[in-house]
């Protein structure tokens, strides 16, 4: 249960910074830091278990019919990622409380931090690949948030437009290797699949897998040439861009080569693909950074040339160069984690991320400067900082490599180091030594203790591992690297490996290399500028505008803002669809169905019905008329229910159509009264003939249906059979309605609230426009007539509350074994409060009443959800309904059912959102210059 | 009867969307509570027709399909809720812009007919 609550914890919490905001911006960021803080100690009470080299698992069946299950495991690599991912996170969490300004939306920032958080999460302790998908999937869509955080930057738009297009579109391609894995193994476990290395290599399918899979992993961590939607990433705030691309969502691309390490890795494919794209990129992204004047870019490619050099060593296959991997994969997430943040300080302070503008930092800024001079020296590698401790395994690893030939991949992967060490100097001396300038944008000086200190924390960590590696990093490195090779590793790293070792020389000279491109770093620059170069962006944009085009042009040639263009297309394109499904189809024979007689009173009502349904197209300019003949359409339905044999329908129709009726009337008060002529002749014809083509079609549809017994046994016989005994219940609609899919209209009853809610914001909206509150006093007055609230039908009303009350409460109680039920009531009840509302006027009426509607709504929902818990007490599944037979001297014996209870919150919800609608309109009634009443009837008033 | 529901059920369908594509926002409504009279008749009428066979036990041994008729029931009633929100944003539409037409403003000569 623990592993799936860490997951789970960020995803609820995002909750909290919204609502905390309120409480001002520190007590969001400590919300969002306890939720955090909290995985995190839930995390390492199960990491002593995971170290000694368990694994723990937790089960929760999800979809097992589908091999869908949330099941989750940690072992010592998804330890240490999210040990990474939530103390880094703590780290930016703090750091991003000092950073954003008082103008950026805290609340939001920390909710898409915690939804991404989650995510990841998710991703390194799914144990089921297709659950660890959705994470994936999930990942590029928080990160889209995050990095369009600043949505008033186009830069920032564009940047997390691109960065979902190419991840999300990894993200598909590795979905199909996902699934072709799954089925070489037969299972979607990963602790299974990692146990099937041979069975996958042998498979015909393993390079279609291979390569689908990696194109997930090399998007998502910037791979050549997938490189270019990272550096455009970095429009997003300082704190996205440290936290994505140091520990995370690039990582997540790395680690998942990791999990994969054990099935995948070691074949001649593995090796050149992952082996040349990692170098590649390794190599590009250094050459590129050393260019880049924007600090932030700078790091975007030094952290693009990083994942190439992991990326690289996962290539190898060998368990040692893994080992290596891991190693370095917690050396950067440290030293570049703090180099954003610096980068972060150097913008917030001197309003510049622009090298050429700064220089001379150290004396202005000398903690800061500190830190980077950490930071940057551990990136280029020098001893004795962890930097160095892993670019040298690095070497001395790449060095063994023998294939193509024994020196090539050596003598490239020293040039990576070489041009890393000269752009991590470049960062350091173009950015902070010289002489102080006096043309800073903003004079800068040393932040507050909130923004320094958690890049302080991680340089400190940066010093301690490069001294004493093995007592630092040991107890997580060794699980984590055992975990992901599946041979147990013990890592000894030092720092001295000999004169004889060949990293030793590679070392000194990328050292050496770097210093002298520092020095010709101006010659350097003129050949870089003189040389053409491919503009990622550009190529990007190129592939996708035309895309954006075609998508437009099809949109406005289906949607150009006029719903009947809309409308006529949908109902021809179905019945087209429908025409050649039908023609091409097997031969149509008519049905063979014993059809019912025809009966004098339904052909009567269907006359009726007949004539006022095709009136209503005629006549529909005087919309009071339209109105009556829809009722009487309406109204002629329910006794067809009821001659067909479904009595509970007729009711629920004939009330609803009352319902209706009264509001729409009502609304029509705020309505022109008459439609004006716009269609010709022609268009008329049109609506006509795609209206008929569209009747036509459902009509001989439904005869079709009609005339031919059901192709496959309704499931209905299991209701009727188990309505009495199963629900306690003899009519078998209502049982279903309350306890077969009690779920069903839980869920009904909540959106039927939700529409008088909507209805009552709506009206709320509009009564703040002063537009609209004017447009209302003006709209024009229907002649009133001078008995607006006759006695008559007042007293009327009045006799009539009790016994409709009565009414409905019968309804209500017989519901459960004859038609009727909480729907009905409901309706019953509130067509008798419309009675007095319009009788009495909507003031004097509203005056009296003493429930809230909004409240009403409430309750219902709450009496059915509790009806529904309440079977949990018997550990029993939601909504399960029990009931007895109670025998009460002097009444009959009678039933008690749970599904009575919820069928009173059934009754409440329909009764409150019927009399919210109608609250809302007659609000807007009272601003049209209506004189309020106040009495009961006119003969008072009138006295 | 098969014949006349079904004949039913197809009016009421055209006449919904008759209305529908009408340019201003009341026949709309009212277009589409014809539709769901439709809608809802033909849920119900895939239960197949009976006569004097509504499913409660004891009554009868041939029973009505109790199921579509238990859908049908919240589709009424869902119906009802969707009316009124959208008369609500109807009555909106009209007082904020201060007409009723369905469309934006677009090509006028080519939707709208000539008699715009």
């Amino acid at each position: 249960m623990s592993l799936a609550l860490i997951a789970a914890l960020p995803f609820v919490g995002a909750l909290l910074p919204g609502l905390m905001i309120r409480a001002g911006r520190t007590a969001c960021a400590a919300a969002t830091g306890a939720v955090t803080l909290l995985a995190l100690i839930l995390l390492a009470v199960e990491a002593p278990a995971v170290l000694r080299g368990e694994i723990v698992q937790t089960r929760i069946e999800w979809l097992p019919a589908l091999g869908l299950n949330a099941t989750f495991f940690l072992d010592g690599l998804g330890l240490m990622f999210a040990g990474l991912i939530l103390g880094i996170g703590l780290l930016i969490i703090l750091y991003a409380r000092f950073y954003l300004a008082k103008s950026d939306p805290m609340g939001q920032f920390f909710t898409y931090l915690l939804l991404f958080q989650g995510a990841m999460l998710g991703i390194v302790l799914s144990d089921n690949i297709l659950l660890l998908l959705i994470f994936w999937e999930l990942t590029s869509l928080s990160s889209f948030l995050l990095i369009g955080y600043w949505k008033h930057l186009p830069e920032g738009r564009q940047g997390a437009r691109m960065a979902l297009a190419v991840t999300g579109g990894g993200g598909l391609a590795m979905i199909a290797g996902m699934l072709i894995l799954g089925n070489i193994v037969g299972s979607y476990d990963l602790t299974v699949i990692l146990q099937n290395k041979a069975a996958i290599q042998a498979s015909p399918l393993y390079l279609p897998a291979l390569i689908l899979i990696l194109l997930g992993a090399f998007t998502k961590s910037a791979q050549f040439p997938f490189h270019f939607w990272l550096p455009h990433a970095m429009a997003a705030p300082t704190p996205v861009s440290a936290y994505l691309h140091s520990a995370t969502m690039v990582k997540a691309g790395i680690f998942l080569m990791a999990r994969m390490w054990p099935v995948l890795s070691g074949t001649m494919e593995w090796f050149v693909i992952v082996t040349f794209t990692g170098l590649a990129t390794m190599l590009i992204g250094a050459k590129i950074a050393l260019f880049k004047d924007d600090l932030k870019a700078l790091l975007a490619y030094s952290t693009v040339s990083h994942l190439g050099l992991i990326t690289m060593l996962l290539g190898f296959g060998t368990p040692e160069a893994a080992a290596v991997a891991i190693f370095h994969i917690l050396n950067h997430a440290t030293f570049k984690a703090a180099l954003f943040m610096i980068a972060g300080i150097v913008d917030h302070e001197a309003h510049t991320r622009d090298i050429k503008r700064l220089g001379g930092l150290r004396r202005l800024m000398p903690v800061t400067f500190s830190i980077a001079a950490i930071a940057s020296l551990s990136m280029a590698g020098i001893p004795p900082l962890n930097g160095f401790l892993s670019k040298e395994l690095m070497l001395e690893e790449a060095a063994h490599v023998t294939w193509p030939n024994p020196w090539l991949i050596g003598v490239l992967a020293t040039v990576g180091a070489l041009l890393s060490v000269g752009y991590s100097f470049r960062f350091l001396a173009h950015g902070f030594l010289g002489p102080v300038r006096d043309d800073y944008p903003h004079k800068p000086h040393d932040p507050d203790f909130g923004l320094w200190a958690a890049p302080a924390f991680l340089a400190l960590l940066v010093v301690l591992v490069g001294l004493l590696p093995n007592q630092m990093l040991g107890w997580l490195l060794n699980p984590a690297a055992s975990a992901t090779t599946g041979e147990v590793v013990v890592a000894h790293i030092t720092h001295w490996h000999g004169l004889y070792a060949p990293a030793l020389w590679m070392s000194l000279a990328a050292i050496g290399g770097g210093f002298i491109l520092l020095g010709g770093y101006v010659r350097l620059r003129d050949l870089w500028e003189a040389a053409p170069r491919p503009e990622a962006k550009r190529i990007f944009d190129g592939i996708i505008e035309p895309l954006a085009d075609a998508a437009r042009l099809v949109t406005d040639i289906v949607h150009n803002g006029s719903f009947s263009r809309t409308l006529v297309l949908g109902v021809l394109t179905i019945a087209s669809l429908s025409t050649a499904a039908f023609l091409t189809g097997a031969p149509h024979s008519t049905g063979t169905r014993t059809l019912l007689p025809a009966d004098p009173v339904i052909l009567g009502l269907w006359l009726i019905l007949f004539v006022a349904a095709l009136a209503t197209p005629f006549l529909h300019r005087n919309r009071l008329v339209a109105l009556i003949l829809t009722g009487v359409v309406g109204l002629l339905i329910a006794p067809l229910f009821a001659l067909f044999s479904a009595p509970d329908l007729a009711l629920t129709q004939l009330s609803v159509e009352v319902v209706t009726l009264l509001l729409m009337l009502l609304a029509l008060n705020f309505l022109p009264k008459e439609t004006p002529v716009e269609s010709g002749l022609f268009r008329k014809l049109r609506d006509a003939g795609v209206a008929g083509i569209a009747g036509l079609g459902i009509g001989g549809l439904a005869y079709a249906m009609m005339t031919r017994a059901p192709a496959f046994d309704p499931i209905s016989a299991f209701h009727w059979a188990q309505s009495k005994p199963g629900a306690g219940g003899t009519n078998a609609v209502n049982t279903i309605i309350v306890d077969f899919r009690g779920y069903d209209t839980f869920g009904e009853i909540i959106v039927l609230g939700i529409a008088a809610l909507v209805i009552y914001a709506l009206s709320e909206a509009l009564l703040r426009s002063p537009a609209v509150t004017a447009r209302l006093a003006a709209l024009p007055r229907n002649r009133e007539s001078a008995d607006r609230h006759p006695m008559m039908l007042v007293v009327a009303t009045r006799l009539l509350l009790p016994m409709a009350m009565m009414v409905g409460i019968y309804i209500y109680l017989r519901g459960h074994n004859l038609p009727g039920g909480g729907f009905v009531a409901g309706l019953v009840f509130a067509i008798a409060y419309l009675m007095q509302y319009m009788a009495s006027g909507y003031d004097w009426s509203h005056a009296r009443q003493r429930y809230d509607h909004h409240a009403l709504i409430g309750w219902g929902v709450c009496v059915a959800s509790l009806a529904g818990i309440g079977a949990w007490a018997f550990d029993l599944p939601f909504l399960t309904s029990g009931f007895e037979y109670v025998h009460l001297w002097p009444l009959e014996e009678f039933e008690l059912a749970t599904a009575a209870i919820f069928d009173l919150g059934v009754f409440l919800c329909v009764l409150g959102a019927v009399l919210l609608a109608l609250a809302s309109l007659s609000r807007l009634a009272l601003r049209t210059g209506e004189r309020p009443n106040t009495t009961a009837h006119d003969l008072e008033e009138a006295r | 009867m098969e014949a006349l529901l079904a004949s039913a059920i197809g009016l009421l369908t055209a006449v919904g969307i008759y209305l529908m594509l009408r340019l201003r926002t009341f026949p709309v409504i009212l277009g589409l509570t014809f539709l769901s009279y439709a809608v809802n008749l033909f849920l119900f009428v895939s239960g197949r027709l009976a006569v004097n066979a509504a499913p409660i036990v004891g009554t009868t041994d041939a029973p009505a399909d109790p199921l579509p008729q238990a859908l049908v029931l919240t589709a009424i009633v869902i119906s009802f809720g969707m009316t009124a929100v959208i008369m609500m944003m109807a009555i909106g539409g009209h007082l904020q812009s201060g007409h009723d037409r369905i469309d934006l403003d677009v090509d006028l000569d080519d939707d709208h007919g000539g008699a715009q």
